[in-house]
C-alpha cells in the first residue's frame, strides 16, 4: 500500500507554492503564470486519476492508497486514499482552483484595479502562493484516510483562507477574518476532543479510518463523540445556527477567496458528516437524524428568506449557499442512496455553481468598485456578456432543470421524500424561495432602468470569459449526462450507507412490469 | 409500445436542432446579426417538414404500433431511481409536435417582419428557438422527468422573453412573477413524481401508467392534484392566473406562440397526458373542473374591463384555458374535446394576436383601444384576419369554436347531475360573456370613429406579417371543421387518452343546445353592440361601475396577493433578517466577547493573531485532554 499518487497529486501545487513564495519582490507576472500552470497541471493529473478509478462492483472502497507510518507511538500514519466521494470533491477543488486563478489575474496588480476599496495588505504573488497552499490542504482533507492527519488538514486550511481574507479583502476584512477563525477555532477544539476521545473508546491503537470504523461502542459515548465531529463539520459546512460568520467571511474575502470558501471549504464540513459521522458513529447518527433532518429544512427556508434580505451582492450569495447545505445535510441524513449520492452531487455541483456567481458578482464589482445591489441597476444593457454569464450562474443557483444542480437537488429530495415525506414537502417550497432570491438580485443589477454608475463599465474580456466558461459548461453537460460522475459517487455512497445500516426504503406499490398501454 | 424505427429514430433532432440554433445565436452576439433572423426562422420549418413527415409514418401503422418509444441514453441511474432520457412518439404528443413546429413557423416567419426595425432581433429568435426545443421536449419526453426538464425550459423561454424588453421595469417585473408563480406550481410537480417514485418506483409514463391502479385511493388523488398544481401554474389557471397578463409585457409573437397558442396549454398537455391518474380519482377530476369553470368565468369578466387590446386578448387566453381545464377534467371521451378546443385556440388565438400586434406596428407600439378606432379601412388584410379569429372564438356557426367549445358545453351539461348544471351553464355563460368583450375589443379597434394620436400614421403590415397572418386566420375559420371531420381528432388520439363514450343522452339534445348557444352568444354580440357600437368611445377611461373597476383590477387578484402574500413576506424577510443579525449573530458574539474577555480581548487577538491561536488551541487541546482521561480513569 504505497501508491504515491496522491502525493505526486498534493506535490504539484506545494512546489509551486513554495517557489512562489521564494521569488523575488515584484515578480508577479511570473508568479501568476506559475500559479495557473501549476493548478492546471494538477487538475489534468486528477482527471488522470479518475479516468483510472474502478467502479466496478467489487472494486475497493479506497484507491490510490498509501500509507506511511508518522507517529508510531499513537498509530498516527501519513495516510492517503479517495473513495468516489472523496475524488469528485478533488475533482471539483482542483477545477476551481485555476479558474480562481484567472478570474483573479490582476486583481490585487494596483490599487485602481483592486478589487474592493481597501488596497490589499500583502503583494500579488503572495496571494497567489496562497492559493496553492490551500489547494494543498484541500486535497489533503479530502484524500486523508487517517483521522488525525484528516485533522490536521482540517485545521491548516484556515490559516492561508485567514491571510486570503485579512489580507486581500474588503473594509471589514480583519472583522471577518477573526470572526472566521474564532468559529473555526471553536469547532476544531470539539473536534480535536473528538478525535482523540475516538481514538481512546476505539481501543484499536491506531487513527486509520477503516480500522477505527465499526469500532466505536455503542451508548453515550458514541453520542458524545458524534456531537463533537457534527459540531465541528456543521460550523464548517455551515449549518443554521452556526451559520453567521459565511454572510461576514463570504462578503469580506476577495472574489476568488470567496468561491474557494464557499466553493469548497465549506464542503468538507458536509464532506465530514458522510465520511466519518455515519460510518464511525452509526448508532448515534440514526438517533440524532431527525432534528439534523429538520435543522437543515429550517436552513433551506430561513437562510433563503435572509438571502431575500440582503443588500450586499456577495452576503446574499453566501446565505444561497447556507440554504443549499441544509439540501445537502437532508440528503446526507435521509440515509437513503438517492439522498447520499445527490448529497455529494450538490456538494460538486454547488462547488461550480456558487464559483461562478462570485467569481462574476466579483467582476462587478471590480467595475462598479461596490458590493451593494442598489448601486447597479440595468448592467445588461451595458455589459451583455456579464448578464449573460450572471443570469446563467442565478439559474444554476435556483437548480433550473437542464443543469446538473437539478438533479442533485432533486435526487437529495426524492431520497428524503422516500422516508420523511412532511419534511421534504416543505424543502421543496425552497425552490420558489431560490427563484426569488436569485431572480430579484438579478432584476436589481442587470434589468430595469440603467443606473448611471454602470455606463462606463466594460464587457467581459476573453480572460474573464475563460475563466467561467469551463464551469458553465460543465455545469450544463452534467446536467444533461451526469452518469460518469453518478457511477463515481454511487458505490461510495452504498458503502457508507451500509455502514450505518441502513437500505433504501422499496416502492410502497411495486409496479407490475409490461403492464397495459 | 415498440420501438422506434426509420425516420422516427431521428425525433432527437426535435430537440437538438433548435437548441443547437439558440446557442449558436445566443453566444455569437452581434456576428450573427445580419443571418440569425433567417436562421432562427428555418429551424422551426425545417422541424415542421419533419414533423408532418413522422405523422404520416406513425399514422400507417395501426393500433398499439402507433405508440413508439425512441430510447436514447441513460440519464440519472441512482439505486432504484433510475431515469432514461427516451421520446414517446405517439397521437398525442405528435398532435402537439405539429402544433408546436407549425404555428411556432408561422409566428417565427411573422416575427422577421415584426421585430424588423429591432436591435436585438437576433436575441429575440434565439430565445424563440430555445423555446421550441424546450416545448418539443415537454411533449415528447418519455417520463415525468424529462418533461419537467421542458417544463422548466419553456417557463426559462417565456422569462426570457417577457422581459426582452428588460431595460423596462415593468417588464423585468412581469418576467419575475411569471417565474415565481410558475415556480409555485413546480413544488406540486416536483411532489407528483416523488410521489410516483415513492410509491411506484418509477417516474416514466409507461411505468406510472401501469401501475397506478395498484395505489390506494388517496395516493392517486394527491398525485393528480400536485399534478394539477403544476398546470395552474403554466397554464395560468386559477388561483395562478395573475402572471399571464402581465405577461403581455413581452413582444407580440411571444403573447402569440407562448401565452396563447402552445406553452400555456402545457398544463392541459399535462392533464390529458396523465389520463390514467386522473381517470381513476373522481375527486381529482373534479377539483379540475372546478379551477377550469372559476377560471374561464374569471378571465371573462376581467377581459371587459381592460382597454389594453393584448391584456383584453390574454385573459381571453386565461378564460379558453379555462374551457379545455373544465373539458379535461371531464374524464375519459372528453380529454380529447379538451385538445381539440386547445388546437383551435392555438389557431384562433394566434391569429388574434398577430393581428392585434399588426395594429400595435401601425400604431407607434400603442396597445390602448381607445386610441384606435376606424381601421377597417386602413388595414384590410388585419381586419380580415381579426375577423377569422373572432367569429372562431365567439362560435359562429361553422367556424372553429362552433365545433370546439359547444362540444364542451355539452359535454358539461352531459356529466348530469348538479355539478353538470353548473358546470354547463358556466360555461355557457363563459360563451355569451366571450362574445361580449371579443365584440367590443372588435368594435374599438376597428371601427367607429378614428381617435388617433396625432403622430400615428397607420399602415397595412408588410408580406412577411400578413402572409402568417392570413394562413392562421384560414385556420381559424376551418380548423374546427377539418379536425372534427368524421370525428378525425377523436379517433387519433383515442390510443392515448380514450375512446369517446357514446352519450346515450343528452341532458339537453344537440340541436335545442346549438340554438341556445347562439342565442347566448348573439345576446353578447348584441350587447356589446349596444354599449360601444352605437355610442362614440369616450378617449379617457370614464369612471365605470363597480363592476367595471373591479374587472379592471383583475377582480382585486393582484391586490389580494399583494397584501395576503408579498407584504408580509416582506415584513417577515426583514424581521428575519434582524433576529440573525442581532439575535443569532448578536448572541455568538456576545458568546466569544465573555469567553475570551471582552472586547478588549478580541481586539489582541486580531494583533498576534496565529499566536494567539495556537496558544489558546493549545490551552484548549490540554483542558479537553485531561477532561477526557479524567472520565475514564474515573
Amino acid at each position: 500500500m504505497h501508491n504515491v499518487s496522491l502525493l505526486i497529486l498534493l506535490a504539484i501545487p506545494l512546489l509551486a507554492s513554495i517557489v512562489i513564495f521564494a521569488l523575488p519582490q515584484g515578480a508577479d507576472l511570473l508568479a501568476k503564470q506559475i500559479a495557473l500552470v501549476a493548478s492546471t497541471i494538477t487538475f489534468v493529473y486528477v482527471i488522470v486519476i479518475g479516468v483510472g478509478f474502478k467502479t466496478s462492483a467489487g472494486a475497493s472502497r479506497f484507491q490510490y492508497s498509501g500509507s506511511w507510518t508518522w507517529i508510531r507511538s499513537f498509530g498516527v500514519h501519513f495516510a492517503f486514499g479517495v473513495d468516489g466521494i472523496a475524488l469528485v470533491l478533488i475533482g471539483m477543488s482542483t477545477l476551481l482552483v485555476p479558474t480562481v486563478v484567472l478570474a483573479s489575474w490582476n486583481s490585487f496588480d494596483t490599487v485602481e484595479d483592486a478589487e474592493e476599496a481597501e488596497p490589499a495588505r500583502r503583494s500579488s504573488k503572495t496571494y497567489f502562493a496562497l492559493l496553492l497552499l490551500l489547494e494543498v490542504f484541500m486535497i489533503g482533507v479530502f484524500a486523508a484516510t487517517d483521522i488525525f492527519l484528516f485533522y490536521v488538514f482540517f485545521e491548516a486550511m484556515l490559516v492561508p483562507m485567514y491571510f486570503i481574507i485579512g489580507s486581500f479583502g474588503g473594509p471589514r476584512r480583519q472583522y471577518a477574518a477573526v470572526k472566521f477563525f474564532l468559529y473555526s477555532l471553536l469547532g476544531g477544539l470539539l473536534m480535536l476532543a473528538a478525535v482523540i476521545g475516538l481514538y481512546l473508546s476505539a481501543g484499536t491503537s491506531s487513527f486509520a479510518f477503516t480500522d477505527l470504523v465499526g469500532h466505536v461502542p455503542n451508548g453515550a459515548t458514541q453520542k458524545w463523540l458524534f456531537l463533537g465531529f457534527f459540531i465541528a463539520f456543521a460550523i464548517k459546512a455551515p449549518l443554521v445556527p452556526f451559520h453567521t460568520w459565511l454572510p461576514d467571511a463570504g462578503a469580506e474575502a476577495p472574489a476568488g477567496g470567496a468561491a474557494l470558501l464557499v466553493g469548497v471549504l465549506d464542503k468538507v464540513g458536509t464532506f465530514g458528516f458522510l465520511r466519518y459521522c455515519l460510518p464511525l458513529f452509526p448508532e448515534a447518527s440514526r438517533y440524532f437524524a431527525k432534528p439534523i433532518l429538520v435543522l437543515s429544512v429550517i436552513g433551506v427556508l430561513y437562510a433563503a428568506f435572509l438571502a431575500m434580505g440582503q443588500r450586499d451582492m456577495k452576503r446574499l450569495i453566501a446565505y444561497t449557499s447556507v440554504a443549499h447545505f441544509g439540501f445537502i445535510g437532508l440528503g446526507i441524513f435521509a440515509f437513503t442512496t438517492q439522498g447520499g449520492t445527490g448529497a455529494v452531487l450538490y456538494m460538486v455541483n454547488h462547488g461550480l455553481s456558487t464559483g461562478v456567481l462570485f467569481i462574476v458578482v466579483g467582476f462587478l464589482v471590480s467595475r462598479g468598485k461596490s458590493r451593494l445591489i442598489s448601486d447597479y441597476g440595468g448592467a445588461a444593457r451595458i455589459t451583455p456578456r456579464l448578464g449573460g454569464v450572471f443570469l446563467i450562474a442565478g439559474l444554476s443557483a435556483l437548480a433550473l432543470p437542464g443543469m446538473s444542480t437539478f438533479i442533485s437537488e432533486f435526487l437529495t429530495l426524492v431520497g428524503a421524500f422516500t422516508r420523511h415525506k412532511g419534511l421534504a414537502i416543505v424543502a421543496t417550497t425552497g425552490i420558489i424561495l431560490a427563484a426569488l432570491y436569485v431572480l430579484l438580485l438579478y432584476q436589481r443589477t442587470m434589468q430595469g432602468t440603467v443606473n448611471p454608475r454602470v455606463l462606463g463599465f466594460r464587457d467581459l474580456n476573453a480572460r474573464e470569459l475563460f475563466a467561467v466558461g469551463p464551469l458553465i459548461a460543465l455545469i450544463l453537460v452534467l446536467g444533461v449526462y451526469p452518469k460518469p460522475v453518478i457511477d463515481i459517487i454511487n458505490p461510495a455512497v452504498k458503502a457508507t450507507l451500509s455502514d450505518v445500516g441502513q437500505t433504501d426504503p422499496q416502492p410502497q406499490h411495486v409496479a407490475q412490469p409490461g403492464g397495459h398501454k | 409500445m415498440s420501438p422506434a424505427h426509420g425516420i422516427q429514430s431521428a425525433a432527437w433532432l426535435l430537440v437538438v436542432l433548435p437548441a443547437l440554433s439558440a446557442a449558436l445565436l445566443l453566444l455569437l452576439g452581434k456576428r450573427a446579426d445580419k443571418w440569425g433572423h433567417l436562421l432562427g426562422a428555418l429551424v422551426p420549418v425545417a422541424l415542421f417538414i419533419y414533423t408532418v413527415a413522422l405523422f404520416f409514418s406513425i399514422k400507417s401503422e395501426s393500433g398499439e404500433g402507433r405508440v413508439r418509444d425512441l430510447h436514447l441514453f441513460s440519464w440519472i441511474a441512482v439505486g432504484g431511481f433510475k431515469v432514461d432520457v427516451g421520446f414517446l412518439l405517439d397521437p398525442l404528443s405528435l398532435t402537439f409536435a405539429l402544433l408546436i413546429t407549425g404555428v411556432g413557423s408561422l409566428i417565427h416567419i411573422y416575427s422577421i417582419g415584426y421585430m424588423a426595425h429591432d436591435e436585438g432581433r437576433r436575441r429575440f429568435f434565439g430565445y424563440l428557438n430555445l423555446f421550441i426545443a424546450a416545448m418539443l421536449l415537454l411533449v415528447l419526453g418519455d417520463n415525468f422527468l424529462s418533461l419537467y426538464v421542458g417544463w422548466e425550459g419553456v417557463g426559462l423561454a417565456s422569462y426570457l422573453l417577457i422581459a426582452y424588453y428588460y431595460n423596462r421595469d415593468s417588464a423585468a417585473t412581469a418576467a419575475k412573477k411569471a417565474f415565481i408563480a410558475n415556480r409555485v406550481g413546480d413544488v406540486g410537480l416536483s411532489i407528483a413524481i416523488m410521489l410516483m417514485f415513492a410509491y411506484l418506483g418509477t417516474t416514466s409514463f409507461q411505468g406510472v401508467f401501469a401501475g397506478v391502479g395498484g395505489l390506494p385511493h388517496g395516493v392517486v388523488t394527491a398525485i393528480a392534484l400536485m399534478l394539477l398544481l403544476g398546470a395552474c401554474g403554466k397554464s395560468g389557471q386559477f388561483p395562478l392566473q395573475t402572471w399571464l397578463p402581465d405577461a403581455m409585457e413581452g413582444p407580440t409573437p411571444v403573447s402569440a406562440l407562448i401565452h396563447a397558442a402552445t406553452m400555456v396549454t402545457a398544463g392541459v398537455y399535462l392533464i390529458a397526458r396523465s389520463a390514467p391518474i386522473f381517470d381513476l380519482t373522481g375527486a381529482g377530476r373534479t377539483v379540475v373542473t372546478i379551477v377550469g369553470a372559476i377560471t374561464l368565468l374569471y378571465g371573462c369578466v376581467c377581459a371587459f374591463g381592460q382597454d389594453d387590446l393584448k391584456k383584453v386578448l390574454a385573459y381571453s387566453t386565461v378564460s379558453q384555458i379555462g374551457y379545455m381545464f373544465l373539458a379535461v377534467g371531464l374524464g375519459k371521451g372528453v380529454y380529447a374535446i379538451g385538445i381539440l378546443h386547445l388546437l383551435g385556440h392555438g389557431f384562433f388565438k394566434a391569429a388574434l394576436f398577430l393581428s392585434a400586434g399588426s395594429v400595435m406596428h401601425a400604431m407607434n407600439d400603442r396597445i390602448d383601444m381607445r386610441r384606435f378606432g376606424g381601421l377597417v379601412r386602413i388595414m384590410p388584410i388585419t381586419y380580415g384576419v381579426f375577423l377569422c379569429g373572432y367569429l372562431a372564438i365567439i362560435g359562429f356557426p361553422l367556424a372553429t369554436g362552433y365545433f370546439t367549445k359547444d362540444k364542451i358545453i355539452e359535454a358539461a351539461l352531459d356529466k348530469g347531475g348538479t355539478s353538470g348544471w353548473v358546470l354547463g351553464l358556466a360555461a355557457l355563460l363563459g360563451a355569451g360573456l366571450t362574445a361580449f368583450y371579443m365584440t367590443r375589443a372588435l368594435l374599438m379597434t376597428f371601427h367607429g370613429q378614428r381617435r388617433w394620436e396625432d403622430d400615428v400614421h397607420p399602415h397595412e403590415a408588410p408580406a412577411t406579417m400578413t402572409v402568417p397572418m392570413i394562413v392562421l386566420g384560414f385556420l381559424s375559420l376551418v380548423g374546427g371543421f377539418v379536425l372534427t371531420f368524421g370525428g378525425g381528432l377523436q379517433n387519433w388520439l383515442a390510443p392515448v387518452v380514450g375512446k369517446p363514450e357514446e352519450a346515450g343522452v343528452h341532458t339537453i339534445s344537440t340541436p335545442v343546445l346549438t340554438a341556445l348557444t347562439l342565442v347566448v352568444v348573439a345576446g353578447g354580440a348584441a350587447g356589446a353592440w349596444l354599449v360601444f357600437g352605437r355610442n362614440p368611445v369616450p378617449v379617457t377611461q370614464p369612471a365605470g361601475s363597480f363592476v367595471t373597476v373591479a374587472a379592471r383590477r383583475n377582480l382585486y387578484a393582484d391586490a389580494f396577493n399583494e397584501s395576503v402574500l408579498m407584504r408580509p413576506g416582506q415584513w417577515l424577510v426583514r424581521g428575519l433578517v434582524f433576529f440573525d443579525n442581532k439575535g443569532v449573530d448578536g448572541a455568538v458574539n456576545t458568546v466569544a466577547a465573555g469567553l475570551g474577555g471582552g472586547s478588549g480581548r478580541l481586539r489582541r487577538l486580531q494583533t498576534g493573531f496565529v499566536r494567539s491561536y495556537a496558544l489558546s488551541m493549545l490551552a484548549g487541546t490540554a483542558a479537553v485532554l485531561a477532561v477526557l482521561l479524567a472520565v475514564r480513569f474515573s
